[in-house]
């Protein structure tokens, strides 16, 4: 069933910048559409965009933020996410943690 | 003969309405959440466009483009690896592949790990397990994750917890030690969670959704407000989701207050200020689907709750939209139909921020 929400309303996360839009609603309360238009300025293109595939698909490489394809040497993981609070201005919980234990 | 269109029923079953039975449904439905809810109804407009919403001949409907939103979750990987009592399929897989799959396969904006007894009290012993969990989550995936888990007050009273049930107590009129029990179960209840999200918090979690918040009644809610309060004045930047049990606060107590409001009887546009006062990020409404009605009648009914509270809201509403809520039939598998006919519906005339 959430795959039934997904397809009809979703951003559908790391295919394209759902998981973007997500991390402002959560960290700064932001409405739909003001964390869709801080997320779309800070990757440079239109709030349409954002559930773009087409459009999204190179940025996330370029911007090493995480692709949904396992592309080698592309950062994952907590290093995608420390991409991530770069380019949203935003701490990333489990990357402070990485950086206490790693010094 | 006029032209019938195919919708459900509450439980899911296959039904054909004429428009005008369509309509009127939608207006019953609007009309009911109104008068209970003390809150506008539908516009004609808005009605006119769920009708076309519903009668829409193709089998998937979706948002416009443009009009997408984050799609939150709950329950965590038990969709895959749990058993029926858990909605899931029974697909053997660790709790980390099923995140993954979530995240890789399924689109998912954030993604949620919890334990197969998906409750806060059942955590504390193995607290460990639950942190390792997700470490090793949270190493290997981009989303957003949080810990999810229930309230469930109903396990701190007899038999399964320390303190008498009030349920029992209120049959034999022993009403103020019901309250009393409640107010005991509330307060370990607080203690636990914030404990549980604590650790969580230790080992990188982002943050935690409290789901079916209030299905005990309002000491499961103000357990629950009191939580998100501890955790947010300790943890600055933890994401936190409060999602509902149900439409209507139920009152066991009656008399338990958050920052001197009283917590029975409230209404999901009245539920939504407590939860940002509390600290919440996101607030969850919940609408009830009555079975024995259309989903005309249920959709517009969840539609006219959640467009309300979405405009008192100062925090983002990400409207819960499982089996049962949310002007979703209530069945295991809710057929797809109902679903995107019901997601299309919050986003365009709710104007929700997320599902």
């Amino acid at each position: 069933m959430p795959i039934s929400h997904i397809m009809a309303s979703g951003l559908t996360g790391m295919r394209a910048a759902g998981d973007l839009v997500a991390r402002m609603q959560f960290s700064k309360n932001m409405r739909i559409n003001e964390a869709k238009d801080y997320v779309a300025k800070k990757l440079g293109v239109q709030a349409l965009d954002l559930s773009d595939e087409y459009v999204m698909r190179d940025i996330r490489e370029e911007l090493d933020i995480g692709v949904l394809t396992s592309v080698p040497g592309c950062a994952k993981g907590i290093a995608s996410k420390m991409n991530i609070e770069k380019l949203l201005d935003i701490d990333i919980n489990c990357c402070d943690k990485f950086r206490d234990i790693t010094g | 003969m006029a032209n019938e269109y195919f919708l459900r029923m509450g439980d899911g079953e296959r039904i054909s309405m004429t428009r005008e039975q369509i309509i009127a449904d939608l207006q019953e439905g609007t009309a009911d959440a109104a008068d209970l809810g003390n809150i506008p109804e539908l516009s004609g407009d808005e009605i006119d466009k769920l009708a076309d919403i519903i009668m829409d001949p193709n089998r998937i409907v979706s948002v416009e483009p443009g009009m997408e939103i984050p799609v939150t979750h709950d329950i965590g990987t038990l969709r895959i690896d749990g058993d029926q009592g858990n909605s899931g399929v029974g697909i053997p897989s660790s709790r980390l592949v099923g995140c993954m799959m979530h995240e890789r396969g399924f689109g998912a904006d954030t993604m949620e790990l919890g334990h197969i007894d998906y409750s806060f009290k059942p955590v504390k012993p193995v607290i460990a397990q639950e942190q390792q969990a997700m470490e090793v989550c949270q190493e290997n995936m981009t989303i957003p994750l949080l810990y999810g888990a229930m309230p469930n007050l109903g396990l701190y009273y007899t038999p399964d917890g320390p303190f008498e049930n009030p349920g029992d107590l209120l049959k034999a009129f022993k009403i103020n030690e019901a309250r009393e029990s409640i107010e005991h179960a509330g307060d370990h209840a607080t203690r636990d969670m914030t404990w549980i999200m604590q650790h969580l918090q230790k080992v990188g979690c982002d943050g935690v959704n409290f789901d079916t918040i209030g299905a005990a009644g309002d000491g499961d809610f103000y357990a629950s407000l009191y939580s998100i309060k501890a955790l947010r004045e300790e943890f600055p930047n933890i994401y936190i989701e409060a999602g509902m049990a149900g439409e209507c606060t139920l009152g066991m107590h009656g008399e338990l207050e958050f920052e001197g409001k009283a917590l029975a009887g409230l209404w999901p546009h009245e539920q939504a200020p407590l939860a940002e006062e509390a600290g919440a990020n996101v607030f969850g409404p919940v609408c009830n689907t009555n079975t024995s009605k259309s989903s005309a009648w249920n959709l517009a009914r969840a539609v006219t709750f959640t467009k309300a509270t979405v405009e008192t809201s100062n925090i983002p509403c990400h409207v819960d939209m499982g089996m049962g809520v949310g002007g979703i039939p209530m069945f295991e598998t809710p057929p797809i139909d109902a679903v995107t006919r019901a997601s299309k519906a919050m986003v365009e005339i709710a104007g929700v921020d997320g599902i």
